[in-house]
């Protein structure tokens, strides 16, 4: 039996590090299950337009949403369905906004790249490699702006970090010191490019020391070292107002995106092999079962139940109608009320 | 009434919309401490603390990006960049970013943000610094642009701008910080998206805006002297266009120039062009006539930039072709 | 459950893809994951993956052929299961390719059991031609000036109408001598006769003589099908006059005969042309771009006028139906089209079409050819003409003209002509009809 070690946020949450662990396992077995049916959908031509899946990274994600608060704040990249379940956004409106139909987060706006829920302060998913990541700052100039104690987390991927709008907000942050969290999520590749073809340092969390900022690398297999590094950085945001880069290693399990070989061309299918060995769905189940927190009859029930959520995702977003043609000149200006 | 310049009726705007509403700041290179590149924000930092006048470091598409993150969650930011310039760099945010977030959203998160500084030439700034960047703004849907050509108009503009809740571009010049008019005391503002006719004649329309409203009223005051009478159709706003405004003058008038800053070519000029062929073409005596900047970037060496710049005499010669004057 | 292995859209952009190799043989195990095939898209070599459990029951498309994204490629399913409704079920969704682009045979007679119908022709309705009266434009009030253009400005020309001024008689002062505005002033002041007589043309600019009408989804179809015929297809006619005597006696006798035995002039030339065509392979004819493919089965489109505009319903095998079936099936189509019930299986898939304007009396006209078939008929209106028989005496007979659209790239003049030839002796001898 391992050390009754109280893990990191459950203390906060009065939760058992069972009951915890149960809700992370199902969260990351709900967003694989559900970007599953995303690809089938992709397949059928339900989805159109550009789709990048996070199969295989879920625990980056999971482990940082899952120590925020509601008052808290996530954005990120176009890479962004997994993340958007994991705040909390349903499951129907996102595939409902990937099937582009009224119902969807966005109305059918945004699509695949632009998952958006007020509800959830989930900012969105961005197209531009590194655009949001002054967002990101200013979200969290904004809560210092009103004295608050919220933070940031701003997910990016390794590729990003080569980009000025990155460096820009780092040296503001850093001068300003800005209750934000910047995620690097270093899959390895940017698209086709290998990092190490593309940066000119390998340990992308070092960019933090050129802006004063706390950095740490983090096992992004792990969705439970993902929370301890994210504990941390919490602590810096809420207590001082210090911002934090984390470089959280993963790896994609699919393409770069829906039109985009596995493996082939970029990279061996013997390195994906070996990562595929990592998977952090099993990593947490094999702990859970090790400490006697789940049976595997528990997982084929949670398996089953998300099946039924995904399955309804589905048919909700297909009965959804689509967004009539009206549609087309809504929301590009909004009427002003204020004034 | 009183007399205040431009720059002074803009500093006048920013301090009462940052003490009506705390969730207005000011941002940009220089306008803290420094008081502002061209002493637009005089006097604010000391006013309002620097939490709310922010000194950011050369970074316009960072500081640019961050005005749009603190108008995602509410703030008012108004970012100052020195000049349009240098706000190239920040295009990402202002069109892939501010434009786009109500849209891509769905509705759920718009955009109260304005973006403002000193648009085109002023004298001798040469190729990098002399340039007018109202056509690439004006293109793009969910924005709004406003290019005001006097003091009151400025001060009007910026405020409605400031509690616009969509984000509105502000172009204003160099050239006219020091220009002095007549602001009330009283407050007021002037709606986006209504042209004024700044001068009333029948003989032929100048449409303009911005800088170019000056030159307009002076060919104007030129042309009265010669018995011709000119409707001068400021449009204050460049997105979204008063068009009824325009066709209204051009139907009176059959005549047109339109004046602008800017160079020729998918210039805004082009689409005024475009809306009189539209909706006043059985109305036109003569074809439109656009005065406008030379297709060359902007030379340094004085007589070649004044040859290059739209002005004075160059709009009264279009207004007599236009009215098949001999020149 | 058996799982349907589709063509994936493996690429944003993907309509097709090109299978380029099986991974996996029939028979053999398959989970979910494994890559079955590898396939070609418009971007790269890409993998298709299984999405579920079982044995690779079945393969339907085969090695270097390409389908478009949907069509079943495959079925998983296991090793006892009955997958033949699945496969069965694949027809409306499925590509041409999977068995008609196999090698055909010339023989008529070389295929006496083929499979259920395969949709060949484009997705999009079908739709034959008539040659409709194109919309005038509405008349312009330009002035006629003698000998060459006026030139004038916007504002001079309405200014004339307005004071009935005719332009061609005020001198411009502007630029080339354009007519300008103070040039009508000048006129009007100088009160000098070029007044406009009164027939003016200025009236026709009313919105009363013309009507604009938006364009129906139906409306574009046709458009745009018929631009593409009459555009890339090399079209020729030939024109022959068949003697409807004794068809017409037939006709009268059946009708006689009474209401069961009731059949059309149209259901006659039906039957006819769909036995000729029997005969005529090399004219009930695709033409695929690359290639020609004869169909040795006569599924012929007929033309119905809609109130939506023209659909052209399909009677299958029609050359292996009786005339009274043919009489109830074509009946039936035109009802449906009319009512606009007809379902895409049944307004897809023609190899050659006929087109009636007789019952409006149209003595004779040329159709539009509906691609990729090669020919189309178009009939005329039968009537009495006086002619001269072979003892060089004159009589009145029942004629019939008729035209035959033919794509000069699949059909040469003799080809059709023959084809004629042997409706010809159908028509004329209408009891080869039956034999």
């Amino acid at each position: 039996m391992a050390a009754k070690k109280k893990d990191a946020g459950s203390v906060e949450a009065g939760k058992s590090n069972a009951a915890l662990h149960t809700e992370l396992l199902h969260s990351m077995i709900l967003q694989r299950r559900f970007e599953e049916k995303v690809a089938e959908a992709y397949a059928l031509g339900k989805i159109g337009g550009f789709c990048h899946l996070y199969i295989g990274q879920e625990a980056v994600g999971t482990g940082c949403i899952s120590m925020l608060r509601d008052d808290d704040y996530v954005i990120t990249t176009y890479r962004d369905h997994g993340q958007a379940i994991a705040r909390g956004v349903s499951p129907r409106s996102v595939m409902a906004e990937l099937f582009g139909r009224v119902d969807g987060c966005s109305k059918g706006k945004g699509g695949s790249m632009h998952i958006f829920d007020r509800n959830v302060n989930f900012l969105g998913g961005h197209g531009i490699v590194g655009g949001h990541v002054p967002m990101a700052t200013g979200v969290a100039f904004a809560i210092k702006y009103r004295g608050g104690n919220q933070a940031i987390v701003c997910f990016m991927g390794e590729a990003a970090v080569n980009n000025g709008a990155f460096h820009e907000s780092l040296n503001m942050a850093g001068l300003w010191k800005l209750p934000v969290i910047y995620v690097i999520e270093n899959n390895k590749y940017g698209m086709g490019t290998a990092v190490e073809r593309a940066s000119s340092i390998k340990d992308m969390y070092k960019r933090g020391d050129t802006y004063s900022i706390a950095n740490a690398e983090v096992d992004g297999q792990d969705v439970l070292a993902v929370r301890d590094a994210m504990s941390a950085a919490l602590e810096r945001a809420r207590d001082d107002y210090q911002p934090t880069l984390l470089e959280i290693r993963t790896y994609r399990f699919m393409g770069h995106s829906m039109s985009d070989a596995v493996s082939g061309t970029y990279r061996t299918k013997a390195e994906l092999e070996e990562y595929l060995k990592r998977d952090p769905i099993n990593i947490l189940e094999a702990k859970m079962k090790a400490a006697g927190e789940i049976t595997g009859a528990q997982i084929a029930d949670m398996e089953k139940e998300i099946g039924v959520v995904v399955q309804d995702a589905w048919d909700f977003a297909d009965a959804s109608p689509e967004p009539p043609l009206e549609a087309l000149y809504e929301d590009v200006l909004v009427e002003t009320t204020s004034g | 009434m009183p007399l205040i310049t431009y720059r002074d009726a803009l500093n006048q705007a920013l301090r009462e919309e940052m003490h009506k509403d705390d969730r207005v700041f000011l941002m940009g290179e220089e306008v803290g401490v420094y008081n502002g590149a061209y002493k637009v924000s005089k006097g604010l930092l000391e006013e309002f603390g620097e939490m709310r006048v922010v000194d950011t470091p050369i970074t316009e598409l960072g500081f640019a990006g961050v005005g749009v993150g603190a108008a995602m969650v509410g703030l008012r930011p108004v970012v100052e960049f020195m000049t349009w310039n240098f706000a190239l760099l920040a295009l990402d945010q202002v069109v892939n970013a501010a434009a786009k977030m109500l849209y891509m959203s769905g509705g759920q998160y718009n955009m109260p943000i304005v973006f403002r500084g000193p648009n085109g030439a002023a004298l001798q700034l040469s190729a990098q610094h002399s340039q007018a960047w109202e056509s690439w703004l004006a293109h793009i849907p969910g924005l709004k642009v406003v290019a005001p050509g006097t003091p009151y108009d400025a001060k009007g503009l910026l405020k409605s701008a400031i509690r616009d809740d969509n984000p509105v571009i502000v172009l204003e010049g160099e050239m006219l910080y020091n220009l002095k008019g007549e602001v009330p005391d009283e407050e007021y503002l002037i709606p986006l998206g209504k042209a004024e006719l700044k001068r009333e004649g029948d003989h032929c329309s100048i449409i303009t805006s911005g800088k170019m409203v000056l030159v307009a009223m002076q060919a104007a005051d030129t042309l009265a002297k010669e018995g011709i009478k000119i409707d001068v159709v400021d449009l204050r706003t460049i997105r979204p266009m008063d068009v009824e405004a325009i066709t209204t003058s051009v139907k009176k008038t059959n005549r047109a120039v339109v004046l602008e800053e800017g160079w020729e070519v998918c210039g805004i000029g082009s689409q005024i062009v475009d809306y009189i062929q539209r909706d006043c073409f059985d109305h036109l005596d003569s074809p439109v006539i656009r005065v406008h900047q030379a297709d060359t970037p902007m030379p340094y060496a004085k007589a070649l930039e004044k040859s290059a710049k739209p002005d004075l005499a160059k709009t009264i010669a279009a207004v007599k072709k236009v009215m098949y004057i001999e020149a | 459950m058996a799982t349907k292995i589709f063509m994936e859209a493996l690429s944003p952009t993907m309509e097709e893809g090109r299978l380029v190799k099986w991974l996996k043989n029939e028979g053999d195990a398959v989970k979910s994951g494994d890559v079955l095939a590898e396939v070609e898209t418009d971007k790269a070599v890409m993998e298709l993956a299984a999405r579920g459990e079982g044995l690779l029951r079945k393969r339907l498309v085969n090695e270097g052929e390409a389908v478009p994204v949907g069509t079943l490629v495959g079925v998983i399913g296991a090793k006892d299961e009955d997958i033949a409704s699945l496969v069965a079920s694949a027809g409306p969704t499925k590509g041409s390719q999977t068995q008609d682009s196999r090698p055909q045979t010339a023989d008529a007679n070389a295929t006496p059991a083929v499979a259920a119908p395969v949709a060949a022709a484009p997705a999009a309705p079908a739709v034959a031609a008539t040659p409709a009266a194109p919309l005038t434009p509405a008349a312009q009030a330009s002035p006629a000036a003698n000998g060459g253009r006026t030139l004038s400005s916007p504002l001079a020309k309405r200014l004339a109408d307005e004071k009935g001024l005719d332009l061609s008689r005020v001198s411009g002062s502007g630029p080339g001598g354009r007519i300008i505005k103070r040039d009508i002033e000048a006129a009007v002041a100088s009160g000098s006769s070029v007044s406009r007589p009164a027939s003016s043309v200025s009236s026709l600019k009313t919105s009363v003589d013309f009507q604009d009408l938006p364009l129906t989804l139906i409306r574009k179809t046709i458009a745009r099908r018929l631009a593409e015929s009459i555009g890339p297809i090399p079209t020729f006619y030939l024109t022959a006059e068949f003697d409807l005597q004794r068809a017409s006696e037939m006709r009268a006798a059946m009708t006689a005969m009474g209401d069961d035995y009731k059949v059309s002039f149209n259901d006659i030339i039906l039957k006819a042309t769909a036995t000729a065509l029997a005969q005529h392979p090399e004219v009930n004819a695709h033409w695929l771009g690359d290639h020609i493919r004869l169909h040795n089965r006569v599924h012929l489109g007929m033309a119905v006028a809609t109130d939506d505009g023209l659909i052209v319903p399909v009677i299958f095998d029609a050359d292996k139906k009786r005339m009274s079936e043919i009489a109830i099936e074509s009946k039936a189509l035109a009802k449906k089209a009319r009512e606009r019930k007809l379902t895409p299986a049944e307004y897809t898939g023609s190899t050659f079409s006929v087109s009636n304007l007789g019952m409006m009396q149209i003595e004779q006209f040329t159709a539009i050819i509906n691609p990729p078939e090669c020919g189309i008929l178009a009939i005329g209106a039968i009537e009495d003409k006086v002619i001269v028989a072979a003892d060089g005496s004159l009589e009145t007979r029942k004629r019939l003209r008729v035209t035959m659209s033919c794509d000069h790239r699949a059909i040469d003049g003799a080809v059709g002509a023959r084809f004629l030839q042997t409706l010809r002796r159908m028509i004329e001898n209408p009891l080869m009809l039956v034999y």
